[in-house]
């Protein structure tokens, strides 16, 4: 039974959320909301607080103070009837060694009043083929897709996944992507904690840098860090080899410079900062020396 | 017990341990699928204490008292500490593996009630017990002539020492799982405890020829009690004047096994944790 305006509120609604680590402040009074069949990133580098911020949010930590609201409910003091509606993909945790994907799968079916079909889940997931294998014999990537089966069986309202995509390879990544699109156009809150900075540009609608127990931003992925306003860099091929501009107005730079020369400019690129210039200026990474260069975002920091 | 306490049931109770019930007897089932498919565990578990009563009883030979020779001693010393390896050891470090791999986490994310995850540990152990202690029996019935035993009163006492001493060490195990801080060293910090024990309580050296400062530590842990209760199934009434007390005194068996029992719980309640201690992140 839901309470009462549950489905009008946000998913997930955090205000002043403080959490301490004996004398050490881990968050420092984080505020944000996450609306319903949203996808939100969180990123940043780490130790700077996603994993405190989610497992709060998931209901495995303790706060110090101000209020957290999963589905209405803080999570901390939620009943099974909560977790029911929740769903957590965890990383790869190796414990089902012995057992094959269909008994794991089945397994944590049972533990749902609402499960999905195991059978649909594992096609769905791409594991189909693998199936009748034991979960040590799988690779990383059929790791990942069990870990995620595990997560969404019970048909969760919320989804929290913690670098879902570590390990898989770049087509199984696109797969697992629309996996995901798909379970948020079906009305699912989505929250990820991702090292790719690709990965949040193309799943998330909004995203949060958490750097030191603070969030430093919060916003769509295309005006985060005043992306969109932030120095465009226009280069061309000049006659003394490469040359770049920084500028905030690349249409009439290059209108100026296409009249300059009479004619084309060879070579030309207008490269506004990507997700990842702006975010590891954010982390305060020296981003001088790539800006320039940096090609898509999609280069991806090394987890640990 | 930092994290996640048990919710207030909303449930209407029956059909809450009814839940709990189904659950936990199919986590029995689960867990006794991984446990025999695991196949050193079951080698190690259920061989290891074969082995011990076959080596330390063709080491030492001969009569300890009329009519009692070393491997009679022996056998309920052994099947003590196979009931102890399987409630106290095997169960610690699984569970120290399973919270340090995150699989704890995992179930913990579920709507799956908490207790049907001890409840599926205890058949888990008592499953495996039984197991073992059929074995042990049978291995001693043809290799030392091990006379079963004739009276119900004998068969009701081993029951009872067994059931409440694996209770009373599987408690014991659940509670230190959470001790190592990762499961690399959990095999390190479990063995000791289990390995001393068997040399002091009187299952693998006669009770009575250690130290009588020995005696009085074994005394404080439940393997001292089991190995006792058990004797005074296997052995002949006669002998029970040569032990420590010259009595088999089960009053006091029972007694220091529901003690451990209690402390056990209480030690679970407050040290059971479903995730890994804080790492921030």
């Amino acid at each position: 039974m839901r309470p009462l305006g549950d489905d009008t509120g946000p998913a997930i609604e955090v205000r002043g959320l403080r959490k301490l680590y004996g004398q050490t402040v881990a968050l420092h009074d984080i505020d944000f909301e996450v609306s319903k069949g949203e996808i939100f990133a969180v990123l940043g580098p780490n130790g700077a607080g996603k994993t405190t911020t989610v497992e709060i949010l998931e209901g495995f930590r303790p706060r110090e103070g101000g209020t957290v609201k999963v589905l209405g409910e803080d999570p901390f003091r939620a009943d099974e009837e909560w977790r029911a509606r929740i769903g957590v993909v965890l990383q790869t945790t190796g414990e089902f060694e012995d057992l094959n994907v269909r008994e794991v799968v089945r397994h944590f079916a049972r533990y749902y009043p609402d499960a999905q079909d195991p059978d649909e889940l594992i096609e769905r997931v791409g594991l189909a083929e693998k199936r009748n294998a034991r979960a040590s014999k799988l690779s990383g990537g059929q790791q990942r897709r069990l870990d995620v089966a595990l997560g969404i069986i019970g048909r969760p309202e919320v989804l929290f996944l913690d670098e879902p995509t570590t390990g898989f390879d770049p087509s199984s990544r696109r797969d697992f992507w629309q996996l995901i699109r798909d379970l948020a156009t079906s009305g699912t809150t989505i929250v990820l904690t991702t090292h790719y900075l690709e990965e949040a540009e193309q799943l998330a609608d909004r995203v949060a840098v958490i750097v030191g127990g603070r969030i430093l931003d919060i916003g769509v992925p295309q005006t985060l860090g005043g992306r969109d306003t932030e120095a465009t860099v226009v280069s061309w091929m000049g006659p003394d080899g490469l040359e770049s501009v920084h500028t905030t107005a690349p249409t009439k730079f290059a209108a100026d410079l296409h009249a300059r020369l009479g004619g084309e400019a060879p070579g030309l690129t207008v490269h506004r900062p990507s997700l990842e210039d702006v975010y590891l200026q954010m982390i305060g990474a020296d981003t001088a020396a790539t800006a320039a260069l940096a090609s898509a975002a999609g280069v991806t920091t090394e987890d640990s | 017990m930092t994290v996640l306490t048990v919710a207030p049931a909303r449930r209407l109770p029956r059909a809450r341990l009814r839940r709990i019930a189904s659950l936990g007897l199919y986590r029995g089932q689960l867990e006794l699928l991984q446990f025999f498919r695991g196949t050193e565990t079951v080698v190690f578990s259920l061989l290891f204490p074969v082995f011990a009563l076959v080596i330390f009883s063709s080491m030492f030979d001969g009569e300890i008292a009329p009519g009692v020779t070393y491997s009679d001693y022996l056998v309920p010393g052994i099947i003590a500490t196979g009931l102890m390896v399987t409630g106290f050891q095997t169960l610690a470090i699984s569970i120290a593996i399973e919270r340090d791999r995150g699989g704890l986490k995992r179930i913990a994310a579920t709507p799956m009630p908490r207790s049907a995850y001890f409840i599926g540990k205890v058949i888990m152990v008592l499953v495996t017990s039984v197991v073992e202690t059929v074995v042990l029996v049978a291995v001693s019935v043809v290799l030392y002539g091990t006379h079963l035993p004739g009276t119900a009163d004998a068969w009701l006492t081993f029951g009872w020492v067994s059931l409440l001493g694996v209770t009373a060490c599987a408690l014991c195990g659940i509670a230190l799982s959470s001790l190592p801080r990762n499961s690399r060293s959990a095999p390190a910090v479990v063995a000791p405890f289990a390995f001393v024990l068997q040399f002091i309580s009187g299952a693998a050296l006669v009770f009575t020829d250690l130290p009588p400062w020995l005696q009085w530590i074994a005394s404080a842990f439940p393997l001292k009690w089991m190995c006792q209760g058990l004797r005074s199934v296997f052995l002949p009434d006669s002998y029970a004047a040569q032990e420590a007390a010259h009595s088999w005194q089960l009053g006091w068996v029972a007694v220091a096994l529901i003690a451990w029992v209690i402390l056990g719980t209480v030690l679970c309640l407050a040290t059971f944790r479903w995730t890994k201690t804080r790492d921030g992140g």
